[in-house]
């Protein structure tokens, strides 16, 4: 279900619907879970039927039509933490460490009961002698049902994506 | 030098300073990169007049074009004036290039078209000396080829007994041309012999790719028993050529005595496809879904894996870059292409099951080899077993580094005059 788009004015942060806040407190917990490699309690935190994907093209909005870099279904999510939690991955085993700030965050769509958020991401990864930054545009949509928020859908538009990109063994 | 180079690669060893010398790196541009085939692109890239990519051969930055005549041309990426490039975007579609600097324009084809203020140049420069530099071209089978040499020997020549197998590994389009359907792009910190090597080596495959292999389904993963499939074979095939067979039944597609069962997996495409394609079509392109059952090395940079090319692209004596290009059937079955792509991120790319296991490897082979790059590497695996084929290709199992020792034939041939 798309969120309707808001344009200009509304986009900013709205303090006065709670919903707002509950979902930034949502992409935080998300951040730090990643961060920390802890990829079961973020599986967690997804709606069931769930997309997550990191897109080639940043002007896509057709990802099936499209090679991307991660383009996970709960099927897929699911393997892909199995693959980094299970012990046989060499590149998993010798994961990067990373930290990452998520802001600049903006309300691009809501409805009834869902509300999609705009964020800057950036994270510092580090791995045997080398530091290093990858930056993004974020979108999260974020449903909120009976048990509380959940991201029924997470774009993460790499500034570098269509460029030789480095990732070793976390998620973004 | 020459001698001493020649030392480093014996029949069944390589010397450790092939990944880490620079001086030998700076000879490898030289006399392999800037004088062999290079690949630059698929024809599918740039199908149209007035398309174009860009593309490196060794270092050098180039752009390969459609021009209004049909031709590919391949061209440096340096405007003749005072050197900036004149096209920094990766693909598109124009009437030709215009430096950013002074406006100086060309074709498609190179051919310097305008120069701004040009009363300063009377009786000092006649555009047609100043052409964009043009790289020899040739295109196999969809595969464009360039080389800085004008005396390299002729494209089908150079790939000699590879072309055999290039023609099988088209044969996955079932009928359908191939296109490529995008790219993922990474580096690894090592030297671009490493990967080189990789292509023909299915001896890691089950050891480094184990977390991919438990995330398919059985079928797929059976598919790929090759450690014990004595099918699995790999062959020299001439000027550092090689190939190495993975699933001996997808060879070649066009043989099929119909006892293959097609994956699960792919029950909603026969399902789709059937409904207004013939049956045999329809296993035609399923039994086609992986690619073909081989990986084919062309030296010096680019591969023809299963349903993927592989390019490399040495940036420097312990970086490379890596482009695994996915592939489709142009003008085939929506379906088909999307299903190809989500295979494709499965095991490919940055984030994909498979390439960032690859990528750790060979990064722990760049770092341990600089702590002895007098030490030898080893590529004796199957030399007690290995015999010719028919055609005299010497051959053994698909575990066996008999591909690497081809390639290594070939680099001591061009690093020295024994070519």
């Amino acid at each position: 279900m798309a969120t309707e788009a808001l344009s200009g004015e509304a986009a900013a942060l709205p303090f006065d619907d709670p919903r707002a806040l509950a979902a930034v407190s949502l992409i935080w917990r998300e951040a730090h879970l990643l961060d920390a490699r802890r990829y079961e309690e973020w599986d967690g935190l997804w709606t069931e039927g769930g997309e997550y994907v990191v897109p080639i093209d940043r002007d896509t909005t057709d990802f099936a039509a499209t090679l991307n870099l991660v383009y996970d279904d709960d099927r897929m999510r699911r393997m892909r933490i199995e693959r980094l939690t299970g012990g046989f991955s060499i590149s998993a085993a010798a994961a990067a460490r990373t930290v990452r700030s998520v802001s600049r965050h903006v309300v691009t769509g809501r409805d009834g009961d869902a509300i999609e958020i705009c964020s800057a991401q950036v994270l510092v990864g580090y791995k045997r002698e080398e530091t290093f930054v990858l930056a993004a545009d974020v979108t999260h949509r974020i449903v909120f049902g009976t048990e509380g928020p959940g991201i029924s859908r997470k774009i993460v538009r790499l500034v570098n994506s269509e460029e030789a990109v480095t990732a070793s063994g976390f998620l973004l | 030098m020459t001698p001493e180079i020649g030392s480093l690669v014996e029949p069944d060893r390589v010397a450790g300073s092939l990944y880490t010398d620079p001086a030998l790196f700076e000879r490898e541009m030289d006399r392999i990169f800037h004088r062999t085939w290079v690949w630059v692109a698929h024809e599918s890239e740039i199908p149209k007049a007035g398309d174009f990519k860009t593309a490196w051969v060794g270092r050098r930055p180039v752009i390969v074009t459609r021009d209004r005549r049909g031709g590919v041309n391949v061209l440096l990426n340096r405007c003749r004036h005072r050197g900036a490039s004149v096209c920094e975007t990766p693909k598109g579609n124009g009437n030709g290039f215009t430096c950013p600097y002074h406006a100086w324009s060309y074709s498609l084809d190179g051919a310097l078209r305008g120069i701004p203020y040009p009363e300063g140049y009377e009786d000092v420069v006649e555009k047609k000396d100043l052409p964009l530099q043009r790289l020899k071209a040739g295109s196999y089978a969809g595969m464009v080829f360039a080389s800085f040499s004008e005396d390299v020997e002729p494209l089908e020549d150079f790939l000699g007994g590879a072309r055999l197998w290039i023609d099988r590994f088209m044969k996955q389009g079932a009928g359908y041309p191939i296109k490529v359907q995008g790219e993922h792009r990474f580096r690894f910190q090592g030297n671009w012999k490493i990967q080189l090597e990789n292509t023909t080596d299915w001896y890691h495959f089950p050891i480094v790719h184990r977390s991919w292999m438990a995330s398919v389904d059985a079928e797929t993963a059976n598919m790929l028993s090759i450690m014990t499939d004595e099918n699995a074979i790999t062959h020299s095939l001439g000027n550092g050529h090689s190939v190495a067979i993975s699933v001996a039944d997808h060879v070649d597609f066009d043989e099929d005595d119909g006892t293959e069962k097609l994956q699960d997996r792919f029950g909603h495409l026969v399902e789709e496809l059937s409904k207004d394609m013939d049956p045999a079509k329809v296993r035609r392109i399923v039994r086609a879904m992986h690619g073909v059952g081989f990986n084919l090395n062309l030296f010096p940079n680019v591969a023809m894996s299963m349903s993927f090319f592989r390019v490399l692209r040495p940036v420097s004596v312990d970086e490379t870059e890596i482009r695994h290009v996915a592939l489709g059937l142009d003008g085939g079955p929506e379906i088909v292409n999307r299903e190809r792509l989500r295979i494709h991120e499965h095991f490919q790319g940055p984030f994909g099951f498979g390439s960032p296991d690859d990528a750790e490897a060979w990064n722990r082979v760049q770092r341990g080899v600089a702590g002895d790059a007098g030490m030898a590497i080893l590529v004796n695996r199957g030399l007690g077993r290995e015999k010719p084929n028919d055609l005299g290709q010497p051959t053994s199992h698909a575990t066996d580094e008999t591909g690497m020792r081809e390639a290594y034939a070939m680099w001591k041939r061009m690093m020295t005059d024994g070519n």
